[in-house]
Protein backbone atom coordinates (compact mmCIF):
# COMPACT_ATOMS: atom_id res chain seq x y z
CA UNK A 1 0.00 0.00 0.00
CA UNK A 2 2.69 2.09 0.22
CA UNK A 3 2.20 3.64 3.84
CA UNK A 4 5.49 4.51 5.30
CA UNK A 5 7.12 7.63 6.24
CA UNK A 6 9.28 9.55 4.15
CA UNK A 7 13.19 9.26 6.01
CA UNK A 8 12.53 13.13 7.29
CA UNK A 9 9.68 12.52 8.97
CA UNK A 10 11.28 9.33 10.47
CA UNK A 11 13.72 11.39 11.94
CA UNK A 12 11.04 13.42 14.02
CA UNK A 13 9.76 10.13 15.69
CA UNK A 14 12.58 10.28 17.64
CA UNK A 15 12.39 13.83 18.73
CA UNK A 16 8.75 13.10 19.42
CA UNK A 17 9.42 9.76 21.28
CA UNK A 18 11.76 11.34 23.47
CA UNK A 19 9.56 13.99 24.91
CA UNK A 20 7.10 10.97 26.55
CA UNK A 21 7.43 8.64 29.52
CA UNK A 22 5.82 5.97 27.11
CA UNK A 23 6.07 4.88 23.54
CA UNK A 24 1.88 5.10 23.51
CA UNK A 25 1.86 9.26 24.14
CA UNK A 26 3.37 9.57 20.83
CA UNK A 27 0.37 8.75 19.42
CA UNK A 28 -1.59 12.26 18.56
CA UNK A 29 1.79 13.33 17.54
CA UNK A 30 2.52 10.50 15.47
CA UNK A 31 -1.05 10.84 13.83
CA UNK A 32 -0.40 14.44 13.00
CA UNK A 33 2.53 13.37 10.75
CA UNK A 34 -0.05 10.67 9.10
CA UNK A 35 -2.22 13.38 8.55
CA UNK A 36 0.56 15.45 7.27
CA UNK A 37 2.05 12.94 5.03
CA UNK A 38 -1.04 10.65 3.48
CA UNK A 39 -3.29 13.50 3.35
CA UNK A 40 -5.90 12.21 5.82
CA UNK A 41 -6.20 9.63 8.40
CA UNK A 42 -7.44 6.59 6.56
CA UNK A 43 -7.46 3.27 8.28
CA UNK A 44 -4.70 2.21 6.38
CA UNK A 45 -2.75 5.22 7.74
CA UNK A 46 -4.11 4.30 11.35
CA UNK A 47 -2.42 1.04 10.99
CA UNK A 48 1.14 1.55 9.93
CA UNK A 49 0.78 4.23 13.16
CA UNK A 50 -0.53 1.76 15.12
CA UNK A 51 2.87 -0.40 14.26
CA UNK A 52 4.63 2.59 15.06
CA UNK A 53 3.79 3.57 18.46
CA UNK A 54 3.00 -0.15 19.30
CA UNK A 55 -1.40 0.29 19.96
CA UNK A 56 -3.78 -2.11 18.07
CA UNK A 57 -5.01 -0.64 15.29
CA UNK A 58 -8.57 -0.70 17.44
CA UNK A 59 -6.98 1.95 19.61
CA UNK A 60 -6.03 3.95 17.48
CA UNK A 61 -8.73 4.24 15.55
CA UNK A 62 -10.64 5.21 18.75
CA UNK A 63 -8.62 7.75 19.53
CA UNK A 64 -8.14 9.00 15.79
CA UNK A 65 -12.14 9.37 15.45
CA UNK A 66 -12.21 10.92 19.05
CA UNK A 67 -10.65 14.09 18.11
CA UNK A 68 -11.99 16.56 15.11
CA UNK A 69 -8.97 17.75 13.99
CA UNK A 70 -7.93 14.21 12.32
CA UNK A 71 -9.59 14.20 8.96
CA UNK A 72 -10.78 10.43 8.34
CA UNK A 73 -11.87 11.55 4.68
CA UNK A 74 -10.03 13.18 1.88
CA UNK A 75 -10.50 16.75 2.11
CA UNK A 76 -9.76 19.58 -0.37
CA UNK A 77 -6.49 21.57 -0.94
CA UNK A 78 -8.09 24.27 1.17
CA UNK A 79 -10.04 23.31 4.38
CA UNK A 80 -12.40 26.32 5.10
CA UNK A 81 -13.25 26.47 8.78
CA UNK A 82 -16.02 28.65 9.60
CA UNK A 83 -16.16 29.47 13.62
CA UNK A 84 -20.34 29.57 14.44
CA UNK A 85 -20.28 29.59 18.09
CA UNK A 86 -21.61 32.40 20.13
CA UNK A 87 -19.46 35.12 19.88
CA UNK A 88 -18.55 34.54 15.81
CA UNK A 89 -22.30 34.51 15.41
CA UNK A 90 -23.38 37.72 17.13
CA UNK A 91 -21.06 39.17 15.00
CA UNK A 92 -21.80 37.73 11.65
CA UNK A 93 -20.59 33.98 11.59
CA UNK A 94 -23.24 32.47 10.24
CA UNK A 95 -23.39 34.80 7.43
CA UNK A 96 -19.58 34.49 6.61
CA UNK A 97 -20.54 30.52 6.04
CA UNK A 98 -23.65 31.06 3.84
CA UNK A 99 -21.28 33.60 2.03
CA UNK A 100 -18.58 31.16 1.70
CA UNK A 101 -21.65 28.10 0.99
CA UNK A 102 -22.93 30.37 -1.81
CA UNK A 103 -19.60 31.27 -3.33
CA UNK A 104 -17.58 28.28 -3.50
CA UNK A 105 -21.07 26.28 -4.43
CA UNK A 106 -20.81 24.03 -1.82
CA UNK A 107 -22.90 22.77 1.72
CA UNK A 108 -21.56 22.15 4.40
CA UNK A 109 -19.10 18.99 4.56
CA UNK A 110 -18.76 19.31 1.07
CA UNK A 111 -15.50 19.62 -1.43
CA UNK A 112 -15.39 21.54 -4.54
CA UNK A 113 -15.36 19.85 -7.73
CA UNK A 114 -11.85 20.70 -8.62
CA UNK A 115 -10.58 19.44 -5.57
CA UNK A 116 -9.41 22.86 -4.19
CA UNK A 117 -11.84 23.60 -1.04
CA UNK A 118 -13.64 22.07 1.71
CA UNK A 119 -16.00 23.66 3.90
CA UNK A 120 -17.36 23.10 7.25
CA UNK A 121 -18.78 24.81 10.40
CA UNK A 122 -16.77 24.60 13.79
CA UNK A 123 -16.92 25.36 17.10
CA UNK A 124 -15.05 28.31 18.73
CA UNK A 125 -11.91 28.19 17.85
CA UNK A 126 -10.79 30.69 20.52
CA UNK A 127 -10.39 34.56 18.43
CA UNK A 128 -13.52 36.02 19.46
CA UNK A 129 -12.22 39.45 19.50
CA UNK A 130 -11.89 38.78 16.02
CA UNK A 131 -14.81 38.16 14.82
CA UNK A 132 -16.03 36.79 12.38
CA UNK A 133 -13.44 34.52 11.42
CA UNK A 134 -12.00 31.37 9.93
CA UNK A 135 -9.44 28.59 9.51
CA UNK A 136 -7.85 27.41 6.57
CA UNK A 137 -5.40 24.93 7.01
CA UNK A 138 -2.84 25.90 9.52
CA UNK A 139 -3.80 29.74 9.74
CA UNK A 140 -6.27 31.83 10.99
CA UNK A 141 -8.07 34.90 9.37
CA UNK A 142 -9.86 37.45 11.16
CA UNK A 143 -11.86 40.59 11.68
CA UNK A 144 -13.28 38.98 8.22
CA UNK A 145 -15.51 40.93 5.32
CA UNK A 146 -16.92 40.13 2.16
CA UNK A 147 -13.96 41.79 0.21
CA UNK A 148 -11.27 40.37 2.97
CA UNK A 149 -12.91 36.93 1.84
CA UNK A 150 -13.17 37.52 -1.80
CA UNK A 151 -8.78 38.52 -1.08
CA UNK A 152 -8.13 35.26 0.31
CA UNK A 153 -9.89 33.05 -1.29
CA UNK A 154 -8.13 34.29 -5.05
CA UNK A 155 -4.88 34.18 -3.37
CA UNK A 156 -5.73 30.13 -2.04
CA UNK A 157 -4.50 28.82 -6.00
CA UNK B 1 -1.55 54.76 40.39
CA UNK B 2 -0.20 55.78 36.82
CA UNK B 3 -2.09 54.22 34.11
CA UNK B 4 -1.02 50.93 33.04
CA UNK B 5 0.54 49.94 36.53
CA UNK B 6 -1.52 47.49 36.33
CA UNK B 7 -0.61 45.48 33.68
CA UNK B 8 1.41 42.49 34.47
CA UNK B 9 0.61 40.21 31.93
CA UNK B 10 0.32 42.50 29.18
CA UNK B 11 3.07 44.59 29.81
CA UNK B 12 5.05 43.47 27.00
CA UNK B 13 2.26 43.15 24.57
CA UNK B 14 2.47 45.34 21.49
CA UNK B 15 6.38 46.34 22.12
CA UNK B 16 8.41 45.23 18.60
CA UNK B 17 9.45 41.49 19.26
CA UNK B 18 7.83 40.51 22.48
CA UNK B 19 8.26 37.49 21.76
CA UNK B 20 11.53 36.98 21.58
CA UNK B 21 14.01 36.25 24.44
CA UNK B 22 15.92 39.66 23.87
CA UNK B 23 12.84 41.49 24.60
CA UNK B 24 11.88 39.69 27.84
CA UNK B 25 15.01 40.23 28.94
CA UNK B 26 15.37 43.72 28.90
CA UNK B 27 12.05 43.85 30.84
CA UNK B 28 13.92 41.94 33.72
CA UNK B 29 13.00 38.51 32.20
CA UNK B 30 14.23 36.19 34.29
CA UNK B 31 15.13 37.55 37.64
CA UNK B 32 12.79 36.09 39.13
CA UNK B 33 13.17 32.29 38.62
CA UNK B 34 16.16 33.51 39.54
CA UNK B 35 15.31 34.81 42.75
CA UNK B 36 12.69 31.73 42.82
CA UNK B 37 16.32 29.36 42.69
CA UNK B 38 17.59 31.00 45.73
CA UNK B 39 14.04 30.16 47.92
CA UNK B 40 13.36 27.19 49.48
CA UNK B 41 10.60 25.42 47.05
CA UNK B 42 7.84 25.13 49.39
CA UNK B 43 8.48 28.81 50.23
CA UNK B 44 8.47 29.91 46.51
CA UNK B 45 4.65 27.77 46.84
CA UNK B 46 3.59 29.60 49.95
CA UNK B 47 4.52 32.97 47.99
CA UNK B 48 1.98 32.16 45.61
CA UNK B 49 -0.75 31.02 47.97
CA UNK B 50 0.00 34.17 50.02
CA UNK B 51 -0.83 36.36 47.06
CA UNK B 52 -4.24 34.89 46.78
CA UNK B 53 -4.23 33.88 43.00
CA UNK B 54 -6.46 32.07 42.09
CA UNK B 55 -6.79 29.33 39.38
CA UNK B 56 -7.78 31.78 35.89
CA UNK B 57 -9.14 29.15 33.79
CA UNK B 58 -12.24 28.85 35.56
CA UNK B 59 -12.79 26.86 38.15
CA UNK B 60 -10.45 29.92 40.38
CA UNK B 61 -8.69 27.63 43.05
CA UNK B 62 -5.68 28.84 44.98
CA UNK B 63 -2.97 28.24 42.21
CA UNK B 64 -0.31 28.21 45.74
CA UNK B 65 -2.53 25.23 47.11
CA UNK B 66 -2.75 22.99 44.24
CA UNK B 67 1.35 23.32 44.41
CA UNK B 68 1.43 22.15 48.13
CA UNK B 69 -0.58 19.48 47.52
CA UNK B 70 2.27 17.91 45.51
CA UNK B 71 3.16 14.55 47.65
CA UNK B 72 6.97 14.73 48.61
CA UNK B 73 7.86 11.58 47.63
CA UNK B 74 10.40 10.45 45.21
CA UNK B 75 8.39 9.84 42.67
CA UNK B 76 8.71 12.02 39.34
CA UNK B 77 6.52 14.78 39.13
CA UNK B 78 4.76 16.25 36.50
CA UNK B 79 3.54 19.92 36.07
CA UNK B 80 0.73 20.42 32.74
CA UNK B 81 -0.24 23.92 31.82
CA UNK B 82 -3.61 23.97 30.09
CA UNK B 83 -3.35 26.05 26.57
CA UNK B 84 -6.28 24.00 25.41
CA UNK B 85 -8.43 27.58 25.61
CA UNK B 86 -11.64 26.28 24.42
CA UNK B 87 -14.58 28.11 26.33
CA UNK B 88 -16.69 29.64 23.81
CA UNK B 89 -15.91 33.33 24.31
CA UNK B 90 -12.12 32.33 25.78
CA UNK B 91 -9.16 34.12 24.05
CA UNK B 92 -6.57 35.45 26.55
CA UNK B 93 -4.23 32.84 26.70
CA UNK B 94 -4.19 32.60 22.54
CA UNK B 95 -2.07 36.54 23.52
CA UNK B 96 -0.26 35.41 26.44
CA UNK B 97 1.28 32.34 23.83
CA UNK B 98 2.04 34.38 20.83
CA UNK B 99 2.86 37.15 22.57
CA UNK B 100 5.17 36.48 25.51
CA UNK B 101 5.45 33.18 25.81
CA UNK B 102 8.88 33.19 27.96
CA UNK B 103 6.95 35.20 30.75
CA UNK B 104 4.78 31.49 30.63
CA UNK B 105 8.32 30.01 30.54
CA UNK B 106 8.90 32.00 33.78
CA UNK B 107 6.41 31.12 35.11
CA UNK B 108 6.93 27.10 34.47
CA UNK B 109 10.19 27.43 35.71
CA UNK B 110 9.15 28.76 38.62
CA UNK B 111 5.95 26.40 39.60
CA UNK B 112 8.26 23.17 38.68
CA UNK B 113 11.05 24.50 41.63
CA UNK B 114 8.38 25.16 44.06
CA UNK B 115 7.23 21.89 43.22
CA UNK B 116 10.11 19.80 42.37
CA UNK B 117 8.91 18.82 38.94
CA UNK B 118 11.50 18.47 36.20
CA UNK B 119 9.01 17.97 33.38
CA UNK B 120 6.51 20.26 32.12
CA UNK B 121 4.00 19.76 28.67
CA UNK B 122 2.30 22.62 27.83
CA UNK B 123 -1.03 21.73 26.16
CA UNK B 124 -2.09 23.86 23.28
CA UNK B 125 -5.11 22.90 21.46
CA UNK B 126 -4.22 21.95 18.21
CA UNK B 127 -6.01 24.71 15.87
CA UNK B 128 -3.60 27.23 17.52
CA UNK B 129 -0.66 26.09 15.20
CA UNK B 130 0.43 30.27 15.74
CA UNK B 131 0.62 29.99 19.22
CA UNK B 132 2.41 26.69 19.23
CA UNK B 133 5.36 27.86 16.91
CA UNK B 134 5.97 30.69 18.86
CA UNK B 135 6.64 28.82 22.03
CA UNK B 136 8.64 25.99 20.36
CA UNK B 137 10.63 29.01 19.33
CA UNK B 138 10.32 30.14 22.92
CA UNK B 139 11.22 27.17 24.24
CA UNK B 140 14.57 26.39 21.92
CA UNK B 141 15.83 30.17 22.88
CA UNK B 142 15.59 29.04 26.35
CA UNK B 143 17.55 26.04 26.08
CA UNK B 144 19.77 27.87 23.92
CA UNK B 145 20.94 30.08 26.83
CA UNK B 146 20.94 27.66 29.49
CA UNK B 147 17.42 28.42 30.89
CA UNK B 148 15.74 25.06 30.31
CA UNK B 149 18.06 22.19 30.21
CA UNK B 150 19.95 20.26 32.53
CA UNK B 151 21.39 23.08 34.57
CA UNK B 152 18.81 25.83 34.42
CA UNK B 153 20.14 29.47 34.98
CA UNK B 154 23.57 28.05 35.74
CA UNK B 155 22.00 25.96 38.61
CA UNK B 156 21.68 22.04 39.47
CA UNK B 157 17.97 22.04 38.45
CA UNK B 158 16.93 20.23 35.79
CA UNK B 159 13.99 21.15 33.47
CA UNK B 160 12.43 20.02 30.13
CA UNK B 161 9.47 21.52 28.51
CA UNK B 162 7.59 20.52 26.04
CA UNK B 163 4.40 21.79 23.91
CA UNK B 164 2.18 18.82 23.22
CA UNK B 165 -0.88 19.70 20.54
CA UNK B 166 -4.27 18.79 20.82
CA UNK B 167 -6.32 17.77 18.27
CA UNK B 168 -9.72 19.20 19.21
CA UNK B 169 -11.84 18.14 22.17
CA UNK B 170 -13.20 21.23 24.38
CA UNK B 171 -13.51 18.32 27.04
CA UNK B 172 -9.45 18.04 27.23
CA UNK B 173 -9.63 21.51 29.14
CA UNK B 174 -10.68 19.37 31.81
CA UNK B 175 -7.43 18.52 33.56
CA UNK B 176 -8.30 14.50 33.95
CA UNK B 177 -9.25 14.36 30.16
CA UNK B 178 -5.85 16.67 29.06
CA UNK B 179 -4.01 14.04 31.27
CA UNK B 180 -5.42 11.08 29.24
CA UNK B 181 -4.88 13.15 25.90
CA UNK B 182 -1.25 13.79 27.40
CA UNK B 183 -0.69 9.57 27.49
CA UNK B 184 -2.36 9.35 23.84
CA UNK B 185 -5.48 8.20 24.85
CA UNK B 186 -9.14 9.81 23.72
CA UNK B 187 -9.47 12.89 26.31
CA UNK B 188 -12.07 11.41 28.34
CA UNK B 189 -12.06 13.11 32.08
CA UNK B 190 -11.17 10.42 34.70
CA UNK B 191 -12.87 9.26 38.20
CA UNK B 192 -11.57 10.90 40.92
CA UNK B 193 -9.69 10.08 43.54
CA UNK B 194 -7.14 9.46 42.85
CA UNK B 195 -6.54 13.12 42.14
CA UNK B 196 -3.59 13.89 39.72
CA UNK B 197 -1.34 15.04 42.67
CA UNK B 198 -1.74 11.55 43.30
CA UNK B 199 -1.75 10.07 40.11
CA UNK B 200 -1.87 12.29 37.26
CA UNK B 201 0.59 12.11 33.87
CA UNK B 202 1.84 8.59 33.35
CA UNK B 203 0.20 8.08 37.03
CA UNK B 204 2.77 10.13 38.74
CA UNK B 205 2.39 13.33 40.45
CA UNK B 206 1.27 15.84 38.20
CA UNK B 207 -0.55 19.50 38.48
CA UNK B 208 -2.27 21.13 36.07
CA UNK B 209 -2.34 25.22 36.21
CA UNK B 210 -4.37 27.21 33.34
CA UNK B 211 -1.88 29.60 31.47
CA UNK B 212 -2.95 32.85 32.62
CA UNK B 213 -2.35 31.24 36.44
CA UNK B 214 1.31 30.06 35.51
CA UNK B 215 1.91 33.48 33.77
CA UNK B 216 1.16 35.35 36.61
CA UNK B 217 3.68 33.85 39.26
CA UNK B 218 6.83 35.85 38.04
CA UNK B 219 5.56 39.08 38.99
CA UNK B 220 4.43 37.75 42.34
CA UNK B 221 8.06 35.93 43.28
CA UNK B 222 9.94 39.32 42.12
CA UNK B 223 7.60 41.55 43.69
CA UNK B 224 5.90 40.01 46.53
CA UNK B 225 2.30 38.75 47.91
CA UNK B 226 1.99 42.24 48.86
CA UNK B 227 2.53 44.18 46.03
CA UNK B 228 0.38 41.63 43.26
CA UNK B 229 -2.58 42.30 46.60
CA UNK B 230 -2.26 45.94 45.83
CA UNK B 231 -4.21 45.09 42.86
CA UNK B 232 -8.21 43.71 42.71
CA UNK B 233 -10.14 42.96 46.00
CA UNK B 234 -9.56 41.54 48.98
CA UNK B 235 -10.92 37.97 48.10
CA UNK B 236 -9.80 38.53 44.52
CA UNK B 237 -6.53 39.99 44.55
CA UNK B 238 -4.67 40.74 41.72
CA UNK B 239 -5.47 41.42 37.90
CA UNK B 240 -7.11 39.51 35.53
CA UNK B 241 -7.54 39.10 31.15
CA UNK B 242 -10.59 39.75 30.61
CA UNK B 243 -11.81 38.58 26.67
CA UNK B 244 -14.49 40.87 25.66
CA UNK B 245 -16.45 40.07 22.48
CA UNK B 246 -19.35 39.90 20.85
CA UNK B 247 -21.99 43.78 20.08
CA UNK B 248 -19.32 46.23 21.72
CA UNK B 249 -17.05 48.66 19.92
CA UNK B 250 -13.76 47.04 20.96
CA UNK B 251 -13.49 43.52 21.40
CA UNK B 252 -10.53 42.38 23.07
CA UNK B 253 -8.40 41.09 25.60
CA UNK B 254 -7.54 43.67 28.14
CA UNK B 255 -6.19 43.37 31.70
CA UNK B 256 -7.25 45.14 34.60
CA UNK B 257 -7.58 44.80 38.48
CA UNK B 258 -10.28 42.31 39.42
CA UNK B 259 -13.06 43.95 40.68
CA UNK B 260 -13.89 46.37 37.74
CA UNK B 261 -17.35 46.87 37.60
CA UNK B 262 -18.95 45.10 34.31
CA UNK B 263 -20.33 48.18 33.21
CA UNK B 264 -17.06 50.30 33.05
CA UNK B 265 -15.17 47.30 31.24
CA UNK B 266 -18.01 47.62 28.68
CA UNK B 267 -18.62 51.21 28.69
CA UNK B 268 -14.97 52.32 28.92
CA UNK B 269 -12.49 49.85 28.00
CA UNK B 270 -14.84 48.38 25.20
CA UNK B 271 -16.24 51.54 23.72
CA UNK B 272 -20.02 50.59 24.58
CA UNK B 273 -22.60 48.75 22.78
CA UNK B 274 -22.03 48.48 18.93
CA UNK B 275 -23.97 51.41 16.82
CA UNK B 276 -25.48 52.84 19.92
CA UNK B 277 -27.70 49.90 20.81
CA UNK B 278 -29.22 49.04 23.99
CA UNK B 279 -27.06 46.02 26.15
CA UNK B 280 -29.70 43.06 26.72
CA UNK B 281 -27.72 40.74 28.38
CA UNK B 282 -24.01 39.41 29.12
CA UNK B 283 -22.66 36.26 29.67
CA UNK B 284 -19.55 37.30 31.88
CA UNK B 285 -17.42 34.12 32.27
CA UNK B 286 -17.39 32.27 29.11
CA UNK B 287 -20.48 30.02 27.95
CA UNK B 288 -20.82 27.91 30.57
CA UNK B 289 -21.60 30.68 33.41
CA UNK B 290 -25.16 31.50 33.81
CA UNK B 291 -26.51 34.89 31.52
CA UNK B 292 -26.98 38.11 33.24
CA UNK B 293 -29.48 40.67 32.44
CA UNK B 294 -28.67 43.98 31.62
CA UNK B 295 -30.29 45.44 35.03
CA UNK B 296 -28.43 42.44 36.71
CA UNK B 297 -25.22 44.20 34.96
CA UNK B 298 -25.77 47.26 36.88
CA UNK B 299 -23.26 47.34 39.84
CA UNK B 300 -22.20 44.49 39.22
CA UNK B 301 -18.33 43.57 40.21
CA UNK B 302 -16.36 41.88 37.98
CA UNK B 303 -14.43 39.11 40.63
CA UNK B 304 -15.01 35.56 41.96
CA UNK B 305 -17.46 36.55 44.91
CA UNK B 306 -19.24 39.33 43.09
CA UNK B 307 -20.23 37.37 40.41
CA UNK B 308 -21.11 34.41 42.32
CA UNK B 309 -23.30 36.67 44.71
CA UNK B 310 -24.83 37.81 41.45
CA UNK B 311 -25.72 33.82 40.86
CA UNK B 312 -22.88 33.67 37.70
CA UNK B 313 -19.30 32.95 37.78
CA UNK B 314 -15.76 35.12 36.60
CA UNK B 315 -15.06 31.63 35.02
CA UNK B 316 -12.31 32.37 32.40
CA UNK B 317 -13.23 36.32 32.72
CA UNK B 318 -14.57 35.64 28.96
CA UNK B 319 -17.46 38.17 28.13
CA UNK B 320 -19.72 37.88 25.74
CA UNK B 321 -22.28 41.14 25.26
CA UNK B 322 -25.33 41.01 23.67
CA UNK B 323 -27.41 43.90 22.28
CA UNK B 324 -31.27 44.27 22.16
CA UNK B 325 -32.30 42.32 19.04
CA UNK B 326 -30.39 39.48 20.06
CA UNK B 327 -32.37 36.59 19.66
CA UNK B 328 -32.29 34.22 23.29
CA UNK B 329 -34.03 30.80 21.49
CA UNK B 330 -31.15 30.70 18.60
CA UNK B 331 -28.37 31.91 21.02
CA UNK B 332 -29.35 28.78 23.77
CA UNK B 333 -29.62 26.66 20.63
CA UNK B 334 -26.12 27.80 19.48
CA UNK B 335 -24.65 26.89 22.75
CA UNK B 336 -26.55 23.77 23.20
CA UNK B 337 -25.50 22.23 19.94
CA UNK B 338 -21.85 23.13 21.31
CA UNK B 339 -22.13 21.06 24.27
CA UNK B 340 -23.96 18.19 22.80
CA UNK B 341 -21.01 18.53 20.17
CA UNK B 342 -18.31 17.97 22.81
CA UNK B 343 -19.37 15.45 25.46
CA UNK B 344 -16.98 12.74 25.71
CA UNK B 345 -19.94 10.53 25.62
CA UNK B 346 -18.88 8.62 28.90
CA UNK B 347 -21.24 10.06 31.23
CA UNK B 348 -25.09 8.86 30.30
CA UNK B 349 -26.97 12.15 31.59
CA UNK B 350 -24.16 14.56 30.02
CA UNK B 351 -23.77 12.27 26.43
CA UNK B 352 -28.11 11.97 26.38
CA UNK B 353 -29.02 15.36 27.90
CA UNK B 354 -27.05 17.24 25.65
CA UNK B 355 -28.27 15.72 22.77
CA UNK B 356 -31.76 16.31 23.69
CA UNK B 357 -30.67 20.09 24.64
CA UNK B 358 -29.45 20.41 21.27
CA UNK B 359 -32.82 18.75 19.58
CA UNK B 360 -35.58 20.30 21.85
CA UNK B 361 -33.97 23.78 21.28
CA UNK B 362 -32.91 22.80 17.60
CA UNK B 363 -37.10 22.48 16.97
CA UNK B 364 -37.90 25.42 18.67
CA UNK B 365 -35.38 27.53 16.11
CA UNK B 366 -37.47 25.76 13.47
CA UNK B 367 -40.80 26.80 14.50
CA UNK B 368 -41.97 23.48 16.01
CA UNK B 369 -41.19 24.45 19.55
CA UNK B 370 -43.93 23.51 22.44
CA UNK B 371 -44.32 25.30 25.49
CA UNK B 372 -44.09 22.36 27.30
CA UNK B 373 -40.76 22.15 25.85
CA UNK B 374 -39.36 24.79 28.34
CA UNK B 375 -39.98 22.66 31.74
CA UNK B 376 -38.80 19.18 29.46
CA UNK B 377 -35.38 21.69 29.32
CA UNK B 378 -35.54 22.20 33.05
CA UNK B 379 -36.18 18.68 34.15
CA UNK B 380 -33.32 17.25 31.89
CA UNK B 381 -31.40 20.22 33.41
CA UNK B 382 -31.91 18.84 36.73
CA UNK B 383 -31.04 15.66 36.05
CA UNK B 384 -27.99 16.33 34.25
CA UNK B 385 -26.14 18.38 37.14
CA UNK B 386 -23.47 16.94 39.27
CA UNK B 387 -24.37 13.61 38.03
CA UNK B 388 -21.26 13.20 35.74
CA UNK B 389 -17.49 12.94 35.97
CA UNK B 390 -16.52 16.12 34.97
CA UNK B 391 -18.19 19.74 34.86
CA UNK B 392 -19.09 19.28 30.94
CA UNK B 393 -22.88 18.50 32.32
CA UNK B 394 -23.05 21.23 34.82
CA UNK B 395 -21.93 23.55 32.00
CA UNK B 396 -24.35 22.90 29.43
CA UNK B 397 -27.45 22.91 32.64
CA UNK B 398 -25.77 26.63 33.20
CA UNK B 399 -27.08 28.70 29.65
CA UNK B 400 -29.96 26.38 29.94
CA UNK B 401 -31.08 27.46 33.03
CA UNK B 402 -30.54 30.86 33.43
CA UNK B 403 -31.55 31.74 29.31
CA UNK B 404 -34.74 30.16 30.39
CA UNK B 405 -35.19 31.28 33.87
CA UNK B 406 -34.34 34.99 32.95
CA UNK B 407 -36.14 35.03 29.51
CA UNK B 408 -39.04 32.83 29.85
CA UNK B 409 -41.55 35.22 28.44
CA UNK B 410 -39.22 35.71 24.97
CA UNK B 411 -39.09 31.88 24.69
CA UNK B 412 -43.18 31.74 25.18
CA UNK B 413 -43.52 34.08 22.67
CA UNK B 414 -41.39 32.86 20.44
CA UNK B 415 -43.17 29.36 20.46
CA UNK B 416 -46.52 30.85 20.83
CA UNK B 417 -46.26 32.88 18.09
CA UNK B 418 -44.09 30.87 16.29
CA UNK B 419 -42.94 33.93 14.79
CA UNK B 420 -39.69 35.09 16.19
CA UNK B 421 -36.49 37.38 14.59
CA UNK B 422 -35.62 33.93 12.80
CA UNK B 423 -34.66 35.74 9.34
CA UNK B 424 -32.16 37.82 11.74
CA UNK B 425 -31.65 36.67 15.13
CA UNK B 426 -29.00 39.13 15.30
CA UNK B 427 -29.04 42.30 15.49
CA UNK B 428 -26.13 43.01 13.37
CA UNK B 429 -26.02 41.64 9.82
CA UNK B 430 -22.34 40.86 9.08
CA UNK B 431 -20.48 44.11 7.50
CA UNK B 432 -23.57 45.78 7.40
Amino acid sequence: MGFEFSAETKQELDRIFGRYVTKQAALLPVLYLAQREFGYVSLEAMEYVAGIVGLTPARVYEVATFYTMYNKQPVGRYFIQVCTNISCALRGGMDLFAYLSKKLGIAEGQTTKDGRFTLVKVECLGACGNAPMMQVNDDYYEDLSPAKVDEILKSLT
Amino acid sequence: MANDDYKILSRNWGKPDSHKLETYLQSGGYEAARKALTMEPQAVAQTVLDAGLRGRGGAGFPTGRKWLFMPKDDRPRFLCVNADEGEPGTFKDRDILRYDPHMLIEGILIACWAMQAHTSYIYIRGEFTEPQRRMEAAIEEAYAKGILGNRVLESDFRLDVYVHAGAGAYVCGEETALINSIEGKKGQPRIRPPFPPQRGVFDMPTTVNNVESIASTPYIIANGPEAYKKFGTEKSPGTKLFCVSGHVNRPQVIELPLGVPLMELIEKHCGGILKGMKLKAVIPGGSSTPVLTASECQGVTMDYEALAAAGSMLGSGAVIVMAEGTCMVTTLHVLTHFYAHESCGQCTPCREGTGWMAQITGRMVKGKGKIEDLDLLLSLANGMFGRTICPLADAAVGPVTSFIGKFRQEFEDYIRTQKGPREKPFPVKWMS
